[in-house]
């Protein structure tokens, strides 16, 4: 239905277009007056009042359709005399309603169900003829608007360029809005997380256990209850997974990374580059799905059975077999960046070098790095947030069990692992199981962000010393 | 220590500094290639199929027809009794332990693949044919050699008397080895041998082309705005920020926005590839404005004061000067956006794409699998033959990356101009 209307849009701005150009070509010559733009403007100016408003109110009414119908049924279960429900359960048969009316419902039919189908059928079909009635007229009028401005041989070209102008400028606030859904969506799932549980036993809390709280309502148990929930929740061992998966992935990727960079800067022939560079940045190319799917099936495996030798224990699913895979993923990262940061040292500051008598490996030590230092540790600190947002590596490889431990040996877990395992599967919203993820999300999001800002800090400092 | 001994010494030292960046290099491109030939040599196998040659009669008697039926009926009658009595015949058994182990050689769905051959076939009515059914997960394995056949009898899912069965059809050559159509054709399945990623095909096209069609003209218009008409000032400078930060948040947080806006506040379907779809426009976003502004940064302020200089409006000289020489750069950076976003799994298990779905999506508002998401799945499954089918899902959905970086490289050297 949509799709039509957006056919139906799509047609009347193009004869609006038409229509525009020509009708301005009319008035010009029978009034002999000189025309005040390009006669196509006049035809864009129509199409636009045509389009606009109308696609808005689509839009518009898209979003809001389905809650709309959703609240009105769910009115109707909630004045229902015989049965008193709960929001849940009110959610409950609106699916069930919803699916009947799809005609995908197995299960049994109850009166209500099929009354409630009848009902969502005929909002439905109001919704749609009341949608179309309003959008016939937005354009009819609209477009008696534009048409009596365009008589007036307005500038045209002026406000067209203006509209166009705004829906650039539109289109680049979706960056905020992006950003501000983000902190909405975890805030406020996070809020209501720590109404129930303290933000400090959150974060300093050391076992980490939410199978626990299968509690749906905080409110509603008892004291010893409420203690048990205060102690499932301590992220601490999460952190420190989470940073100890990160460290070893940094001791991989930060030598071979850095040593990379630094040949391909300073040593490589142009052939070498030109052949190697774009093999190293294939391993930023890959999924990290594949990267967890080799870590799992083939790394996690091998150090079980090379500890096995050993007479080690080392669990299949060790952290330094995760770490040891992320570091892979992340050496193009470092590479490329510190091959970029080394390339903008003066060449000056090199010949100074040479020309003392320094060796080239000389030169590099004592000259190159020192110079590019803060952009070294840009470029590693946001391969470092790259590696604490990691997902999939660890939730395929790593472990789920929260240990505090620092045997790289066993397993451990991490923030994102605990993330996709309490979201995965049946979840009931609004039990502190499932918002501690939107909790954990948020503090991701900000170790990231905090991260990323220093990072940029140095790296633009950088740039600004040589530039 | 003498001055040549010095100079030595920092010579050596130089030669290993230059080792050390050597072995580096050396060492990322063998990952590289040790991870390819690992899935590689795991998943190419997955392209083949085992089936074992089964002789068919399609009397009327046996299927319960009428003569002369129509194409209605084929579909409804049953297949099940002609099937078993088939497969039956493929080797001498006694009993019903014995019956048992000769029918689970095959996989379930022998009647269906009966059947559709039949319907496809009409033909065959009151004819003998042979037909290749597909064989079971078990055997399939066996014959690709990857079965550990020597294993003692209580550790092994296949009997001895199924190992001897499976030898004897080998030397009547009986089992063959055809190219896997179930592989690109199915949905979802428990069996490895029924399996197929038709369905996360399907939703991973349905979920790109959605993000491409949100996330290209809002680039593209935004870039051209911070690149061409923002005035510099707080709102700006806001936005800026706004757009280097969502490049460099982890993509979970995206999946985690799905799942409370999309999924909850604005009720949208879960599990399909327009939520996918959406989400994966929003993270691409920032990732293709980046590059889309820097390549009408690239274009000199020269095209822009020319047209300006004949008459032009500051949204003409933008929009039929800098835009069009700024296109072939947009379009790459937005492939390899779109690249990222096409491998891209762990915001799609969150809007929960994890589901089991064994139809393929006809449109973007089904439940649906994707290529990536398909991978996850199947990785954590048990069975063998899911190893194989992992790795060559792999291979396909790396194939496609591929291709989109190659179509990438090419168009910037193609349209690529100096100034």
């Amino acid at each position: 239905m949509n799709l039509v209307i957006l056919i139906l849009i799509g047609i009347f701005s193009y004869t609006s277009f038409i229509y525009g150009r020509s009708r301005i070509k009319k008035i010009t010559t029978s009034q002999s007056i000189k025309i005040n733009a390009l006669p196509n403007y006049y035809g864009y100016y129509l199409a636009l009042w045509c389009a606009l408003p109308s696609l808005i109110i689509l839009l518009v009414w898209s979003i809001f359709e389905a809650s709309i119908i959703k609240g009105l049924i769910s009115q109707t279960l909630s004045q229902n005399e015989l049965n008193v429900y709960t929001s849940d359960q009110i959610n409950l048969i609106y699916q069930k309603i919803v699916s009947l009316y799809n005609g995908n419902f197995s299960g049994t039919i109850t009166n209500e169900i099929k009354q409630g189908a009848e009902d969502y059928k005929s909002f439905l079909s109001i919704a749609q003829s009341s949608k179309v009635v309003l959008l016939l007229s937005t354009a009819i009028l609209t477009i008696t608007y534009g048409i009596k401005r365009i008589s007036k041989n307005n500038k045209a070209r002026h406000d067209v360029e203006k509209i166009l102008t705004g829906l650039l400028f539109v289109c680049s606030l979706v960056a905020i809005l992006t950003t501000l859904g983000i902190i909405f969506s975890l805030l406020f799932e996070s809020i209501k997380f720590f109404s129930a549980i303290n933000i400090f036993d959150f974060l300093f809390g050391t076992s980490w256990s939410p199978q626990r709280a299968f509690v749906r309502d905080a409110s509603a148990i008892s004291a010893e209850e409420y203690a048990d929930l205060k102690n499932a929740f301590g992220s601490v061992p999460l952190f420190a997974g989470t940073a100890f998966i990160a460290l070893i992935a940094m001791t991989v990727a930060v030598p071979i990374g850095l040593f990379s960079g630094i040949y391909m800067a300073e040593y490589a022939s142009i052939k070498v580059r030109k052949f190697s560079k774009p093999i190293i940045e294939i391993l930023a190319g890959i999924p990290t799905v594949v990267y967890g799917f080799f870590a799992a099936l083939t790394v996690g495996p091998f150090f079980r059975e090379f500890g096995e030798k050993l007479g080690l224990e080392v669990s299949s699913e060790s952290a330094l077999a995760a770490g040891l895979v992320m570091g892979v993923m992340i050496i193009p990262y470092v590479s490329s960046l510190s091959d970029d940061v080394i390339n903008a040292v003066p060449q000056s500051l090199r010949d100074g070098s040479y020309a003392v008598g320094a060796t080239k490996s000389e030169t590099i030590k004592r000259v190159v790095i020192p110079a590019a230092l803060p952009g070294i540790v840009g470029s590693i600190l946001l391969a470092v947030s790259r590696a604490i947002g990691e997902t999939m590596i660890v939730v395929m490889a790593a472990g789920l069990a929260a240990n505090l431990t620092i045997n790289p040996l066993e397993s451990t877990t991490t923030i994102t692992t605990q993330i996709v395992m309490l979201l995965v599967g049946d979840q009931e919203f609004d039990s502190p199981k499932t918002q501690s993820a939107f909790a954990l999300g948020l503090t991701l999001f900000f170790a990231t962000l905090i991260l990323n800002y220093i990072a940029l800090r140095f790296v633009k400092k950088y740039r600004e010393k040589y530039d | 220590m003498t001055k040549e001994e010095r100079i030595k010494k920092r010579y050596n030292a130089e030669k290993r500094f230059k080792l050390y960046g050597i072995t580096s290099v050396v060492l990322a491109i063998l990952f590289v290639v040790f991870l390819i030939h690992v899935i590689f040599s795991k998943g190419s196998s997955a392209f083949q199929k085992t089936t074992i040659n089964v002789e068919l009669n399609f009397t009327l008697d046996s299927l319960y027809l009428d003569p002369n039926p129509s194409k209605d009926d084929l579909e409804n009658v049953e297949y099940y009794d002609l099937a078993i009595e088939s497969l039956l015949k493929v080797y001498q058994v006694n009993g019903l332990k014995e019956e048992k182990a000769l029918i689970n050689l095959f996989s379930p769905d022998y009647e269906y693949e009966v059947r559709d051959f039949l319907i496809k076939n009409p033909e065959f009515i009151n004819k003998k044919t042979i037909l290749k059914l597909t064989a079971s997960d078990d055997i399939d394995q066996l014959h690709k050699g990857n079965y550990p056949r020597h294993l003692p009898e209580d550790r092994r899912r296949i009997n001895d008397f199924q190992l001897m069965m499976y030898d004897k059809l080998v030397e009547q050559n009986k089992i063959d080895k055809i190219f896997n159509n179930y592989l690109f054709q199915k949905g979802d399945s428990r069996n490895p041998e029924l399996a197929g990623i038709g369905g996360a095909l399907v939703g991973s096209f349905f979920t790109i082309i959605i993000t491409l069609l949100l996330s290209f003209p809002i680039a593209i218009f935004a870039s051209i705005y911070l690149e061409e008409f923002a005035p510099k000032n707080r709102v700006t400078d806001f936005i800026e920020i706004n757009i280097n930060n969502l490049a460099a948040v982890p993509s979970i947080v995206f999946g985690l926005l799905g799942l409370g806006i999309l999924l909850s506040t604005f009720d949208l379907p879960r599990s399909t590839p327009l939520v996918a779809g959406i989400t994966l426009a929003l993270m691409t976003l920032p990732r293709i404005i980046i590059p889309c502004r820097a390549s009408l940064k690239a274009v000199p302020p020269s095209i822009r004061e020319g047209a300006l200089a004949v008459g032009a409006s500051k949204v003409q000289s933008v929009m039929h000067h800098v835009v069009p020489l700024a296109i072939p750069g947009t379009l790459s950076g937005t492939i390899i956006g779109l690249a990222q976003a096409l491998g891209e799994t762990a915001p799609l298990i969150l809007i929960g794409m994890v589901a089991f779905v064994v139809d393929i999506p006809s449109i973007p508002t089904d439940p649906s699998a994707s290529l990536p998401v398909q991978v996850y799945l199947w990785s954590e499954q048990a069975e063998r033959g899911f190893v194989e089918k992992t790795s060559a899902t792999i291979m396909i959905l790396l194939s496609f990356l591929i291709t989109l970086n190659f179509i990438a490289v090419y168009l910037r050297q193609k349209f690529e101009r100096k100034w």
